[in-house]
C-alpha cells in the first residue's frame, strides 16, 4: 500500500486553509503604493447618444484626477481583429469609452479616478451626462419572426447537424406526438466576488494586471492589441477567483478601464464594479425552444424536431450548442435542428455553466417527459427504449458511455421503482403533494494545448506551475495530487501555482477542459522531470536502477524504484544530493491525441432523479431530494468533484424555480439588478443532494481519463424538477422559474 | 466627497433638538436600511443623528399588562425576549421571517417601523419614481410590478411596505409613543404608516423630527391562536410576496374575537378590521375563513405581473386562520421555518 498515490482519493482543497483565513488574494484585494480608484459610471438610457458630459462640472473637486469618457480616450488599436478575445463571438465586439452611441443601459460611459474611493463613488454620482434617447428593442417576443441563423464565429460552436431521414413525415404519422414550446428568461452570472482589476504601475512604465479572470493569457493579449503593449510589458495576474461560471471567459470592462487610466493617469488603479453593475454585462441569453417528439408503438423515437431561437446584442452574434444534443442523446433517425438568433438592444449574451446544454436539457428532457407520458410510458423506461448507442449527428461510437449505469444506480439508489405513473398519486405524511421526476444531459469531454514547468530542489520540494484558473473548483488540489502522485511525493512536498502570464500558457478555464487539459500537461511535464531524476539516478555509485528503462521504474513513496522489484530503489532526496544540482527544472506541455480521438465522440453523461414537495393551495415547492448519476470518466478527486456536483445541482434548483433577471422593456432595462431581488437559493431552499459517480473507464479522451464536471452536473436538473412538479400537481410549467404564480 | 457630520445623542431631547436644528438630517439607529438607501443615492442625508445609544433598549411590562417595546431594542431581542415569545409569539414569528439573523441583530424596532419601500424603481435612479422625486411619476404602474401593492394604490404609488414585523403589529395593534418638538403623544398603530395617496414620498404619519420612543403592546396577545404565514420567492431572505398575521380567540369553537393583517400588499401594513368583524360570532371553519378572505380581497386590483397576489392572498387567509384555529403555530428559538 503506497502512500503517495492521491489520483481518485479525497484530498481536502490545499488552498482551504488560505481562503478561510484570508490569506488568498482576490482581484480587489492587492494593495500597492499610491494607488487611485476608478468607479464605473453607466448608462441610465438603452439606446441613444450622450451629447454632453459636464465633468468639468467634478474635475474641480480636489483630488479627482480624472474623467475618462469618449471624448478623452486617447488613440487606441483601431480593427475589430484587436478588440477579438479567445471566445469572441462574430461581430464587432464592444468597445468601452469609443464613442457618443449608446448600445445597451449600464453601458459604462465614463470612468471617475480619484485619490480615494469615496471621492471617485461621490463625484460619479454628481457627473451630469445629458442623453438623446433613441426608441430601443429588448424584447424577445416581438423578434420571433425576425431569427437568423449565425456563421460559425465562435470557438466550440457547432452549427447543428443538416436534417436526417424525414423528420416532419415520421412526426405526422407517428402512433403519439408531442409539440410545446419552453421558455427561460435571462439569467446572470452573479458570482460572489464582483468583477475587479488592480493595475500596478511600475517605475518603468510596465503594468501588472491583478484581473478577475478565467484567462490571464487571454486578457494579456486582449491588452497588448488594445494598448500596443509588449507582451513583457504587461503582465496579468489572478490567483484566486470568487466564483466564475463563465462570467470571466471575456475580458470584462472594467479591465480596459483600469488598464486605461494607468498608463493615462501613470498611476496604480484599482476599479471594481457595483453589484447592479454585474448585471450589465454577459448573461445566460432569454431563450425559446420549440420541440416536436413523436414515438412509434413500441416507445422507440419517431421524430425529434427541436428550434431554439434566443437573444444576442446588436453587435455581436453569441452562439451556444441549444440544439445539437437533441439529435445525439437518444436514438432517433429523423431528426431537424434549428437554431436562431434575434438582435436585441442588450449587451451580448456570455457562455454561463454549461451554455447551450443546460438550455436544451430543459426542453428536450422535458418533452422527452411529456412524450414518455403521451406514449404511456414510464419517463426511465422510455429512455432505456431510446438508448443512443452511437452519436447520430457524428455517425461515431462513442468513447465511453456509461449513462445506463447511471439510469440503473440512480434509480436502484432514488427507489425509482416506486414510483407511481400517474400524476398526483403520491402525497407525504402531510398531505403534501409529491413528485419524481427525471432529466440528463451530456457534455463534450475536450481537451485544450496546455503547458506546465516543473522544478525540483535539493530538499525534496516540487513547484510546478501553469496559468490555469482556480475559482472554486478545485484546481489547484487535482494538480498537485497528480504531480505528487507521478513524482511519488507527499502532497506537502508539492506546491501547484497558476494564473499568472509568467507561468507557461493554459487554457482559459472553462469548458470542463481544466483538469483534461492543464492536468495532462502536468503529468506529461513531471514524468519529464522523472526523466531526468532516473538518468541522474543511474549516475550513482551503484544505483540498483543502472539498465532500467522509464518504462521499467516507479515514483513511489519518495523513491525511485523497479516496477518488478520494490527492493531495488534509490530514494529520490539521495539522487538530487548526489547529482550537485540546487534545483532541476523542465518544461512540459500536453496536446490532445487528435488521431487517437478523431474515430470517436467524447462526452460526459448524466442522470438526475429529483423529489417535490408541493403545498398546492399555495403553490409552493421544495425540492426536498435530487440524486445526480454523473458518468464522466475517470474522477480525480471524490471529495471536490463532489463538490462541484452539489454546486450544481443547487443551481440547477435555482433555475427550476426562482432565477430569473426581469427586463423592464419600456426603460430597456434589468430592474431586479441586486442580491436582494435577483433570486438565488438560500441554505434553507436545499434538501438531500446525494452524489453517485458511476466507474467509467476511458483511454482515448486523454492519458487520465478524465472527462470533466464543471458542467455536466448542471445538465437535466432543472428538467428533472419541473418534470417532478408535473408529477406532483398534474401542472405542466413550461416556462421557468416555477414561481409560486404558476402553480396557483 | 459626500460628506456628511454624524452626532451621537446623549439623550431623546438632545436627538429631537439636534435633529431639529439641522435640516436635512436624518436618525439612524441600526442603519441596516439607511446606509443601504445613502449607497444607492437614494437618500442624501447631510447629518445623522444617531439614536442607537439612547436609553431605548428596554423591554417590560407596563402596569395595564401590556408590554413596552423599547425603540432601540434590535429586532433579535425583541423576538427572542421571554415575554415576547411567551404573551406575542405572533410578533416573535412575523420578526424571525424577515431578513436575515445578521440583519436581525443590528436592525432596531424603531427602525423597523421606518424602512422604506423595496420597489425596484424606487431604488434604480435611472427611472421616474413619485416616492423618491414626487411628480416624476411611477414607473411600477405598467412595470414589472411582481412584488407591489393590490389594495389601497394611487395613481401615483403601487409600493409595499416590506416589514414583517409591523404585519404582527398592526394585527396586535400596539400605540407608537413618539417624541418632538411638541413633545410626546401616541400614535395608534394603525394610523402610523399611511396609503400613497398623492403624497406617496409620506410614508408615515410622524412630524417633521419626531422620534419613535417604544411600541406600547396591549394586555391581549392572542398567545394561543395565532399564524404568520409568509409566501415568498425562496424560503428565507426574501420580502413576503403576501404575509398574513392571523391572530384568534376562541370560545370552543367560535371565534369572539379576532385580528388579521397583510403585508406585501399595501402601502402600509393591512389590516382589515371589517374582515375582522366578520369573523367574530362565527364557527372556525373552512366556510367562515373563505368567506372573511374573499371579503378582503374584494377590491384588490392587480397591476399585472402581481395579478396572482389576489389569488394568492385569499387562499394565504384561509390557511393563516385554519392554522390560528388549530393553534399549532408556536414561537421559535431560531427562525420561522419554511420547509417542507
Amino acid at each position: 500500500m503506497s502512500t503517495t498515490n492521491y489520483i481518485g482519493k479525497a484530498p481536502s482543497r490545499v488552498d482551504g486553509p488560505a481562503k478561510v483565513t484570508g490569506a488568498a488574494t482576490y482581484a480587489a484585494e492587492y494593495n500597492v503604493p499610491g494607488l487611485t480608484y476608478g468607479w464605473v459610471v453607466s448608462s441610465p438610457i438603452a439606446k441613444g447618444k450622450i451629447t454632453k458630459i459636464h465633468a468639468d462640472e467634478v474635475l474641480v473637486l480636489p483630488g479627482v484626477l480624472q474623467v475618462f469618457s469618449h471624448e478623452n480616450v486617447p488613440s487606441l488599436a483601431w480593427f475589430d481583429r484587436s478588440y477579438k478575445d479567445q471566445v469572441a463571438p462574430g461581430g464587432s465586439p464592444f468597445r468601452p469609452l469609443h464613442d457618443n452611441e449608446i448600445k445597451f443601459s449600464q453601458q459604462p460611459v465614463a470612468l471617475i479616478v480619484a485619490e480615494n474611493f469615496e471621492l471617485a463613488r461621490y463625484a460619479a454620482s454628481v457627473l451630469r451626462i445629458e442623453y438623446e434617447a433613441a426608441p430601443h428593442e429588448t424584447n424577445l417576443e416581438t423578434k420571433r419572426q425576425e431569427g437568423f441563423e449565425p456563421g460559425r464565429g465562435k470557438t466550440g460552436y457547432m452549427p447543428p447537424p443538416p436534417p436526417r431521414g424525414n423528420p416532419d413525415k415520421a412526426w405526422e404519422e407517428a402512433a403519439h406526438r408531442m409539440e410545446a414550446e419552453y421558455v427561460h428568461g435571462t439569467q446572470h452570472h452573479n458570482p460572489m466576488e464582483l468583477f475587479a482589476t488592480t493595475v500596478e504601475y511600475h517605475a518603468n512604465g510596465k503594468i501588472t494586471a491583478y484581473d478577475k479572470t478565467q484567462g490571464v493569457y487571454n486578457v494579456q493579449a486582449y491588452l497588448t492589441k488594445i494598448f500596443g503593449l509588449s507582451k513583457d510589458n504587461c503582465r496579468v495576474v489572478n490567483e484566486y477567483m470568487g466564483g466564475g461560471f463563465g462570467s470571466g471567459l471575456r475580458p470584462q470592462y472594467q479591465v480596459f478601464l483600469a488598464v486605461l487610466a494607468a498608463l493615462e493617469l501613470k498611476r496604480s488603479v484599482r476599479v471594481t464594479l457595483t453589484r447592479q453593475q454585474m448585471f450589465s454585462f454577459g448573461h445566460r441569453p432569454h431563450t425559446l425552444q420549440y420541440l416536436k417528439l413523436a414515438t412509434n408503438p413500441d416507445g422507440t423515437l419517431a421524430a425529434v424536431q427541436h428550434h431554439a431561437l434566443h437573444e444576442t446584442s446588436q453587435f455581436e452574434d453569441y452562439t451556444e450548442n441549444v440544439v445539437n444534443w437533441s439529435g445525439m442523446l437518444y436514438q432517433c433517425d429523423n431528426v431537424k435542428l434549428g437554431y436562431q438568433l434575434a438582435k436585441l438592444d442588450v449587451y451580448t449574451p456570455l457562455d454561463m455553466r454549461a451554455p447551450g446544454a443546460a438550455t436544451g436539457s430543459i426542453g428536450l428532457e422535458v418533452a422527452m417527459d411529456e412524450m414518455a407520458y403521451a406514449a404511456g410510458l414510464d419517463p426511465l423506461e422510455f429512455r432505456l427504449r431510446n438508448y443512443a448507442e452511437k452519436d447520430q449527428n457524428m455517425n461515431k461510437p462513442f468513447s465511453s458511455k456509461k449513462l445506463r449505469d447511471c439510469y440503473h444506480q440512480g434509480a436502484a439508489k432514488f427507489g425509482w421503482d416506486k414510483r407511481t405513473q400517474e400524476p398526483r398519486s403520491m402525497r407525504d405524511a402531510d398531505g403534501k403533494l409529491v413528485g419524481w421526476g427525471i432529466g440528463g444531459g451530456a457534455w463534450d469531454a475536450s481537451q485544450m494545448k496546455s503547458a506546465a514547468k516543473a522544478t525540483i530542489t535539493a530538499d525534496g520540494k516540487l513547484l510546478v506551475l501553469s496559468a490555469s484558473g482556480e475559482n472554486g473548483t478545485g484546481t489547484y488540489t487535482i494538480m498537485t495530487q497528480i504531480a505528487a502522485e507521478t513524482l511519488g511525493l507527499p502532497l506537502e512536498a508539492v506546491t501547484f501555482r497558476l494564473g499568472d502570464t509568467d507561468q507557461p500558457e493554459a487554457p482559459l478555464q472553462g469548458g470542463s477542459w481544466t483538469a483534461a487539459s492543464v492536468g495532462t500537461a502536468v503529468k506529461n511535464t513531471c514524468e519529464a522531470l522523472g526523466e531526468k531524476l532516473l538518468k541522474l539516478a543511474q549516475k550513482m555509485e551503484g544505483s540498483p536502477l543502472k539498465n532500467a528503462n522509464f518504462e521499467d521504474v516507479e515514483f513511489v513513496n519518495g523513491q525511485i524504484r523497479l516496477r518488478t522489484d520494490a527492493n531495488q530503489a534509490v530514494v529520490l532526496r539521495d539522487v538530487l544530493q548526489a547529482s550537485g544540482e540546487a534545483k532541476i527544472e523542465v518544461d512540459g506541455s500536453a496536446m490532445p491525441n487528435m488521431v487517437k480521438q478523431m474515430p470517436y465522440s467524447m462526452h460526459s453523461h448524466n442522470m438526475v432523479f429529483a423529489e417535490v414537495k408541493v403545498d398546492e393551495d399555495l403553490g409552493t415547492v421544495h425540492v426536498t431530494r435530487v440524486l445526480n448519476a454523473v458518468a464522466a470518466g475517470r474522477i480525480l478527486n471524490q471529495k471536490t468533484a463532489r463538490s462541484q456536483v452539489l454546486g450544481s445541482v443547487v443551481w440547477g434548483i435555482s433555475m427550476a424555480l426562482m432565477e430569473e433577471t426581469v427586463m423592464d422593456h419600456k426603460f430597456g432595462r434589468y430592474m431586479n439588478h441586486n442580491y436582494a431581488e435577483y433570486h438565488v437559493p438560500v441554505n434553507a431552499d436545499i434538501h438531500d443532494i446525494d452524489v453517485i459517480f458511476v466507474e467509467e473507464e476511458d483511454d482515448i479522451v486523454n492519458p487520465l481519463g478524465v472527462k470533466g464536471i464543471g458542467e455536466v452536473g448542471m445538465l437535466g436538473v432543472a428538467a428533472a424538477i419541473a418534470n417532478a412538479v408535473f408529477h406532483a400537481t398534474g401542472k405542466r410549467v413550461r416556462d421557468l422559474p416555477i414561481m409560486i404564480d404558476k402553480l396557483l | 466627497m459626500n460628506s456628511f457630520t454624524y452626532h451621537r445623542a446623549t439623550a431623546i431631547g438632545d436627538a429631537v433638538q439636534e435633529k431639529a436644528e439641522h435640516p436635512g438630517s436624518a436618525y439612524i439607529g441600526g442603519g441596516t436600511n439607511l446606509l443601504d438607501l445613502m449607497k444607492e443615492n437614494v437618500e442624501r442625508p447631510t447629518h445623522l443623528v444617531s439614536v442607537g445609544k439612547l436609553p431605548l433598549a428596554a423591554i417590560e411590562s407596563l402596569p395595564d399588562g401590556g408590554l413596552r417595546l423599547g425603540a432601540m431594542a434590535t429586532n433579535a431581542d425583541t423576538a427572542w425576549h421571554e415575554d415576547v415569545k411567551q404573551r406575542y409569539p405572533l410578533l416573535n414569528q412575523a420578526i424571525l421571517a424577515g431578513a436575515s439573523p445578521q440583519l436581525r441583530n443590528m436592525a432596531t424596532n424603531g427602525g423597523n417601523l421606518m424602512q422604506r419601500t423595496r420597489c425596484y424603481y424606487f431604488y434604480d435612479l435611472a427611472t421616474p419614481c413619485n416616492k423618491r422625486e414626487p411628480g416624476s411619476g411611477c414607473s411600477a404602474i405598467g412595470g414589472y410590478n411582481r412584488i407591489h401593492a393590490i389594495l389601497g394604490t394611487s395613481e401615483a404609488c403601487i409600493a409595499t411596505h416590506p416589514s414583517d414585523m409591523c404585519v404582527a403589529l398592526a394585527a396586535l395593534a400596539p400605540s407608537v409613543r413618539v417624541s418632538g418638538p411638541n413633545g410626546e403623544r401616541s400614535i395608534p398603530f394603525e394610523d402610523f404608516h399611511r396609503l400613497p395617496g398623492n403624497e406617496p414620498e409620506k410614508d408615515n404619519t410622524l412630524e417633521p423630527g419626531e422620534l419613535i420612543l417604544s411600541l406600547d403592546l396591549p394586555a391581549q396577545g392572542f398567545s394561543k391562536n395565532f399564524s404568520y404565514l409568509k409566501l415568498r420567492d425562496r424560503s428565507s431572505y426574501a420580502f413576503a410576496l403576501i404575509s398574513v398575521a392571523a391572530a384568534l380567540e376562541l370560545d370552543g369553537h367560535i371565534i369572539t374575537d379576532a385580528r388579521l393583517a397583510l403585508g406585501g400588499v399595501a402601502h402600509k401594513p393591512w389590516r382589515d378590521q371589517a374582515a375582522e368583524n366578520l369573523l367574530k360570532g362565527q364557527p372556525a371553519t373552512a366556510e367562515t375563513f373563505a368567506r372573511v378572505a374573499a371579503r378582503v380581497v374584494e377590491n384588490a386590483q392587480g397591476q399585472g405581473s402581481n395579478d396572482f397576489k389576489i389569488e394568492l392572498a385569499r387562499r394565504a387567509i384561509v390557511r393563516a386562520l385554519k392554522q390560528a384555529a388549530e393553534g399549532t403555530q408556536k414561537a421559535s428559538d431560531v427562525f420561522l421555518n419554511s420547509n417542507p
